[in-house]
């Protein structure tokens, strides 16, 4: 690897788990689920993601055991192909083209060389029409197959793979869209349409979400989007069919499944309660409430000792089948809005951001999953569609970890704002953080900022926090002992309050050392002594109101840096107390490395974002990547690596010791890789999952302990699992890399 | 259409008897119903759901079962212990027999019609043999503990399945033993368990019983074996009735919630033999208790104590989207409860037990068209009259100049003489009424309030002459030429004191000369029965109505349809029109506008302009709020015959006052359902 290696954008763990419906294996030891461009494999017992079957280059829509051979697994994605994976082994062992964006994927026992695809008409996909149509799937020994003879099937059908399902031994499809329910019979090559009316006089909404077909029995069920499921029956009639309704779900049904016997049907929505229907009876139902959030998709496994949810949450939850959850897999969770931004626990290293409504997650890149939640508002979650629920918008954590400040705001009208600010601290006993201090309103309007000062370098060590506000103040809170005579207790409590010409404080941020703060007010910077509270100096060159601040670190440690909305970015000395340099940049996200003086700076100009990594000594930035996304970037975080990666280039070498994540506004979270996509293919699949649910025996263990010592020389750090982002496909650096990778991958299978 | 005043009257304080129990006869197409008052109607559902016939209720008679049974033959029996057999043609009961053993639960007739089983209070069920002009006793099963809640023949005849409390059980008709004895679950209430009634049973010919109970459930069993086949919670609270169709393969369950359930017998897969029961279709359109469903080929019948008639057609298996394909929901009956002496502005309200008379208010302010006007005198209750015995008053009417009031119970007719003077009400029973008059269906006073009409059995009308001040004599019997069985049940008489018309069960309108005492002409049979006749005071032209919505005018001088009839005919009417729920139950005139007829259903009345062209399909019927936007000329291009106004709702009677302002008598259904117990609680999401 001698030739220098673009820096190429990779999407970096937290797909979507819940893209599509998850499969169980057959006997119900692995969860496979489509996660982004890969399918993972997950072990059902342990939570472990056992595989990551890497090949598609776009979104995975579905993924089916393959009915003659369930070692095998069908996925098909939005690239235009079926691969049939051997899921145990993690190999591909075929790609059929087909040349469609396929959005769902169905098989069948019965029919033995063709699946069944919905794909768009007339291969548009702005227009809003479906088509379900069978493909053969030619038998070849070639590795990659074109597989183009279509037979159209139903026409006009919904887009999702949840508006169609086959019935009892292929002898029919149904499928709804809008208020239609269509069932095409195999046999008689007939199709029967069943129209409902859109609303009723007492409010109904008739509308067809999703779609079941009884195992066993001549049997539909549909979900509709007032809650109701229907039951159909005799609908080989075209009059004389039937329905029953359950109703139960107080909003939209957003998915059903029937067990593998079919004597109970499954049904969730937004309530997070899994629903589960014993002989179509409205009588008799059980339920498994609290699961967390809307339910999206549900399946069942073949043998019937489990079912599982995915959740909007980025959650799957195993669940068997006497309704107890049994495992969770939890990705990241993308929530609506990322207000706290990204934040670094300096204790566990983890990205902490928002996640549940109202909770914090810890989540660990290397791994790509939720290390724990933190309950921050510790109210109970009401879904309810117009409900101002308190939202958790700031998080700051001292040098150590051993403090996190939160703020939280409710917001009823423009003039009642609900304030509450929260201290937390970690306990080592108990290894979390608890309450410490709460702070009704420590604002009278919007919290702005919030930092702590490092106190590790200081005498006297105090933790102080700086809150800055709308409301023109800025507050210190200091760690005061209030202890009584028989109570030993710490608890915070406001120093000083600073103002500056009552402007609103935007920013706040202490330097390197702690002894000087820095906040901003409307278009002034003001540098404060933090011994004495003293204002030292007030910058307010070139005008501008302040977006972002920082100091420089490390030998750069004399330098302030601010950037305005008028597109400029500053540069302060402090201690000539002038402008050392300023360049129009139209910053959104400034953001210093902790371990180096190196500062990322992204700016937006019409379209895509644009990355400048520049030390503050030196105006020229030393590393520019352009375009690195076409959408907003929102936040970035430098994480700091745990072992120093050896960078060849010498232009990247800024990424050695932390990497930059950063945030888009589609909630996308996208770093840098300056490995290449051979290094990225090294096949991760040498370890048999097999042999995990193999007994413990003496030979096992000598083996095992000698397969260990041999992978862990050939791949260090392959457990980061990097994604190539779809959504950054303009970028010219991103399509270079994905020929590069065609290449590499037809010569890996030759 | 004309302005009125309009007298909106509401306080009639109506309140119609709760539904007991219905028979249907697939047969001939008709539906008995029984109230909770005991009174018996007889609905033709080949006349558009017509209610055909009326018994008044009794007070000591309660109706527990009702069957048909030989043929056309209605039997009743109830917590008195009889047994009755309805005359359908005289309108009453025919005759009584007690079962002996204490109050009756249920009474089912064998599937060949010729035996009745009864369902008694002491545990015995009782076979009755049915004779052509009575029903014999025959002999009791063996006798078990527990009242007999509901029993059901085997469709072979040879099985009785019987539901008692807590259990069900199989007699064999031959021996009379009880040869299956099943158990039902209870409701577990606590440490105790409260009992469980089965309150209906049906047994179908595959061996299979089906039974509804307290405990909610609907179960199927297996009758040979004694085994529960299937189960269906349908109710937290009672399931009190069931019925099967004909074909079994769809079953009808109606619950204290008020809410009627169907099952279907449907294959689990297409082409194998099993099938499965499988509830289906749910509809709550009562409010109380059903206390009676049946199940007719293409509908679902149901009943409750809210006193409504639900008609719940099977859509798939209407054919077309007609007059059949659409709900239908009775609550008032198809009689005239009302009658208006014109000339003194009175009002006569009949409930089932007294009269009530009624001065209407009056107003001396004018106000343009949708004013509220202010009432300078009050509706004023000027007279209660009860009517002595058990028995509930079967017809009344007030003479126009409000100084007659006769009414009539199943066996005798009142007349009493009201002397309104000043304000004081006196009123004097005229004590000698002629004996022959022994049952009335209907009454009428002439327009010079000198004789009284009463229409009787046979087609016959007995003429009384009115005397002052207080008395009266029998004058004549008019009867048809032919000879009728059916009794009379509508009556007209001309302005004039001319003529008479009156149409009876067999739905043949006779008109009678008063000059001559003798049939004048015969109406042409039209084949529908007949719900309102009116003579027109000017033209002596009888304006008839029938079931099917037609409406017809024929001319009694020249013994034919009018011009305007045939046209009628022979243009048809508006869709609109021929798809009403209600028939039109009341006609009457404005003479100051010879031209128009004015008449009125439940839901709407309507002036008939014979002078404006009739509407045809294309039009919208019900124009008139749309007519009101437009100018005066505009609105006489778009104008055509049918003038509706559906303001009032629901509308017992409308009538035009000498002085030509409008009474309209109104019920709401709100006010009904006040007057009802409170229904079952039920938890409603989100309250």
């Amino acid at each position: 690897m001698v030739a220098q290696q673009p820096l190429r954008v990779v999407r970096c763990g937290g797909s979507k788990l819940s893209g599509a419906r998850a499969a169980f294996s057959a006997d119900a030891k692995y969860l496979l689920c489509a996660s982004g461009d890969y399918v993972k494999v997950y072990s059902t017992a342990t939570e472990k993601c056992v595989h990551i079957l890497q090949g598609h280059t776009n979104l995975v829509t579905g993924i089916q055991l393959n009915p003659q051979n369930h070692m095998q697994l069908y996925s098909c994605s939005l690239d235009g192909t079926i691969k049939l994976w051997d899921f145990t082994d993690g190999i591909l062992i075929k790609t059929f083209v087909v040349g469609y964006k396929l959005f769902a994927f169905y098989t069948l026992a019965g029919s033995e060389d063709s699946v069944f695809i919905i794909i768009p008409k007339k291969n548009e996909d702005f227009l809003d029409w479906f088509q379900l149509v069978s493909v053969k799937l030619p038998k070849t020994p070639d590795q990659e197959v074109e597989a183009n003879e279509l037979s159209l099937i139903l026409d006009d059908i919904g887009q999702s793979p949840k508006c169609t399902a086959f019935g009892r031994e292929g002898e029919y499809v149904a499928s709804v869209r809008g208020l239609d329910l269509l069932v095409y019979f195999f046999k008689k090559k007939k199709v029967n349409r069943f129209p409902l009316s859109a609303t009723s006089r007492k409010g109904a909404n008739n509308y067809f979400t999703c779609v079941a077909c009884h195992p066993k029995e001549d049997c539909i069920a549909s979900g509709h989007k007032d809650g109701k499921i229907r039951l159909w029956r005799n609908f080989n009639h075209k009059r004389e069919y039937t329905f029953s309704t359950l109703h139960w779900h107080h909003d939209v049904v957003m998915d059903l499944a029937f067990s593998v016997e079919g004597t109970s049907l499954l049904s969730g929505g937004v309530e997070s309660v899994l629903v589960q229907w014993r002989e179509g009876s409205d009588y008799k139902k059980e339920f498994l409430p609290r699961l967390g959030s809307t339910i999206e998709h549900i399946s069942a496994s073949p043998d019937g000792t489990f079912y599982c949810t995915s959740h909007t949450e980025n959650k799957i939850t195993i669940i068997h089948s006497n309704l107890s959850v049994s495992a969770v897999i939890q990705g990241l969770v993308k929530g609506s809005d990322v207000k706290t931004g990204l934040v670094v626990d300096p204790r566990t290293k983890a990205l902490v951001l928002n996640g549940k409504p109202g909770h914090l997650q810890f989540y660990c890149l290397q791994t790509d999953k939720q290390l724990y939640n933190l309950d921050i508002v510790q109210q109970e979650y009401i879904h309810q569609i117009g409900l101002n629920q308190v939202d958790l918008v700031k998080a700051a954590f001292s040098a150590q970890g051993s403090w996190l400040a939160t703020v939280e705001q409710r917001e009823e009208k423009e003039t009642e704002l609900e304030l509450q600010m929260k201290l937390w601290n970690y306990d080592e006993q108990t290894q979390s953080f608890t309450l410490n201090t709460r702070i009704n309103m420590p604002h009278e309007d919007h919290v702005t900022a919030l930092c702590f000062r490092d106190t590790d370098e200081l005498e006297d060590g105090t933790p102080t926090l700086v809150t800055a506000g709308n409301d023109g103040r800025f507050k210190v809170w200091v760690l005061v002992n209030d202890s009584d005579s028989e109570k030993q207790s710490m608890g915070w409590s406001c120093d000083f309050v600073g103002s500056y010409h009552n402007y609103p404080a935007t920013n706040c941020c202490f330097s390197e050392d702690g002894s000087l703060l820095a906040v901003s007010f409307e278009e002034t910077v003001t540098v404060w002594n933090s011994d004495t509270w003293d204002l030292i100096c007030t910058f307010c060159h070139p005008p501008g109101r302040i977006q972002n601040l920082c100091f420089g670190r490390l030998s750069c440690s004399k330098y302030l840096l601010g950037t305005t909305d008028n597109g400029f970015l500053c540069c302060w000395n402090l201690l000539s107390c002038a402008l050392e340099w300023s360049a129009q940049l139209n910053v959104m996200v400034l953001q210093p490395d902790p371990l180096s003086e190196n500062i990322a700076a992204v700016s937006r100009l019409l379209e895509g974002s644009d990355l400048f990594v520049f030390k503050p000594n030196e105006p020229r930035p030393f590393c520019i990547q352009r375009n690195v996304c076409r959408e907003r970037v929102q936040w970035a975080v430098f994480i700091p690596r745990d072992v120093p990666d050896s960078i060849g280039s010498e232009k990247h070498q800024w990424l050695s010791r932390s990497q930059l994540y950063f945030l888009t506004e589609t909630q996308d979270l996208l770093t840098f890789s300056t490995k290449s996509a051979e290094e990225r293919l090294t096949p991760s699949s040498k370890q048999l999952a097999v042999e995990e649910s193999l007994p413990m025996t003496p030979f096992s263990l000598l083996l095992g302990k000698h397969r260990h010592q041999q992978r862990s020389k050939e791949n260090a750090d392959l457990d980061t699992a990097v994604v190539q982002s779809h959504l950054a496909q303009d970028s010219p650096a991103i399509k270079e890399v994905r020929e590069r990778e065609s290449v590499c991958e037809i010569n890996m299978h030759i | 259409m004309g302005e009125f005043q309009v007298h909106r009257v509401r306080f009639f304080a109506y309140v119609p008897a709760g539904i007991r129990c219905l028979a249907h006869s697939p047969r001939s197409a008709r539906l008995a119903l029984a109230r909770t008052d005991g009174a018996l109607e007889v609905y033709n559902f080949a006349a558009n759901y017509f209610q055909e016939k009326g018994i008044p209720g009794h007070e000591t008679r309660t109706t527990e079962a009702l069957c048909w049974a030989a043929g056309d033959r209605l039997f009743g029996a109830g917590l008195g212990g009889d047994i009755s057999e309805y005359d359908l043609e005289k309108l009453r009961v025919k005759y009584s027999l007690d079962g002996f053993g204490g109050p009756i639960w249920s009474m089912a007739a064998d599937p060949s019609g010729t035996q009745l089983a009864v369902g008694c209070e002491d545990g015995s069920v009782k076979l009755f043999q049915v004779l052509p002009d009575k029903i014999q006793f025959e002999r009791s099963l063996d006798r078990q503990k527990g009242r007999i809640m509901s029993l059901s023949w085997h469709p072979s005849g040879t099985h009785i399945a019987v539901g008692s409390i807590d259990l069900l059980r199989v007699f064999d008709v031959k021996s009379g033993h009880a040869i299956q004895r099943i158990l039902v679950d209870r409701r577990p209430q606590g440490l105790y368990s409260r009992e469980c009634v089965v309150w209906s049973v049906a047994f179908l010919s595959d061996g299979t019983i089906v039974s509804s109970d307290s405990v909610g459930k609907v179960q199927f069993w297996d009758s040979e074996k004694g085994t529960l086949l299937e189960t269906h919670p349908v109710s937290s609270s009672a399931v009190l009735c069931l019925a099967v169709s004909e074909e079994e393969d769809s079953i009808v369950v109606g619950t204290s919630e008020g809410a009627v359930y169907q099952f279907q017998l449907l294959p689990v897969k297409w082409g194998s033999a099993e099938s499965k029961w499988v509830r289906t279709k749910p509809f709550q359109h009562h409010t109380h208790d059903v206390r009676a469903v049946a199940h007719s080929a293409t509908a679902l019948i149901s009943g409750g104590l809210d006193a409504q008639l639900v008609i719940r057609p099977l859509m798939e298996r209407v054919h077309g989207k007609g007059y059949d394909a659409a709900l239908r929901k009775f609550t008032f009956p198809h009689r005239r409860l009302v009658s208006c002496a014109k000339k003194a502005g009175l009002l006569l309200f009949q409930f089932p037990q007294h009269l009530e008379l009624w001065r209407l208010g009056a107003t001396n302010s004018a106000g343009k068209d949708g004013d509220i006007l202010p009432v300078s005198r009050a509706p004023e209750h000027l007279l209660q009259l009860k009517s002595k015995g058990p028995e509930h008053i079967c017809c009344s009417c007030i003479s126009l100049c409000g100084s007659w009031i006769a009414y009539s119970t199943a066996s005798r007719l009142h007349l009493h003489r009201v002397h309104l003077e000043n304000g004081s009400v006196s009123v004097k029973r005229v004590s000698k009424v002629p004996k022959l008059l022994c049952s009335a269906h209907q009454l009428l006073c002439s327009a010079d309030s000198t004789s009284l009409f009463v229409a009787s059995d046979e087609g016959a009308v007995h003429v009384l002459k009115l005397l002052e001040p207080g008395g009266c004599g029998h004058l004549q019997t008019l009867r048809p030429n032919s000879g009728s069985a059916q009794a009379v049940y509508l009556l007209a008489a001309s302005a004039d004191g001319d003529w008479l018309a009156a149409a009876g069960g067999d739905w043949e309108i006779n008109v009678y000369s008063l000059r001559h005492f003798k049939p004048h002409c015969t109406v042409p049979a039209y084949n529908c029965a007949v719900t309102a006749l009116a003579i027109h005071p000017v033209t002596n032209n009888l304006v008839i109505t029938h079931s099917d919505q037609q409406v017809f005018e024929f001319s009694i001088p020249d013994r034919e349809y009018t011009t305007w009839s045939r046209k009628v005919q022979q243009h048809g009417l508006h869709k609109g029109w021929l798809e009403r729920d209600t028939p039109i139950t009341h006609i009457t005139f404005n003479p100051k506008q010879p031209a128009h007829i004015l008449l009125h259903d439940t839901h709407m009345f309507c002036i008939l302009d014979k002078s404006l062209p009739l509407p045809d399909d294309a039009t919208p019927l019900m124009n008139q709020t749309a007519l009101k936007q437009l100018s005066e000329k505009a609105r006489r291009g778009y104008a055509h015959a049918f003038k509706i106004c559906k303001k009032y709702q629901p509308l017992l009677f409308v009538d035009l006052l000498e002085e030509g302002s409008l009474v309209v008598v109104e019920r709401p259904l709100m006010d009904i359902k006040t007057q009802l117990p409170p229904p079952v609680q039920q938890k409603k999401f989100g309250t």
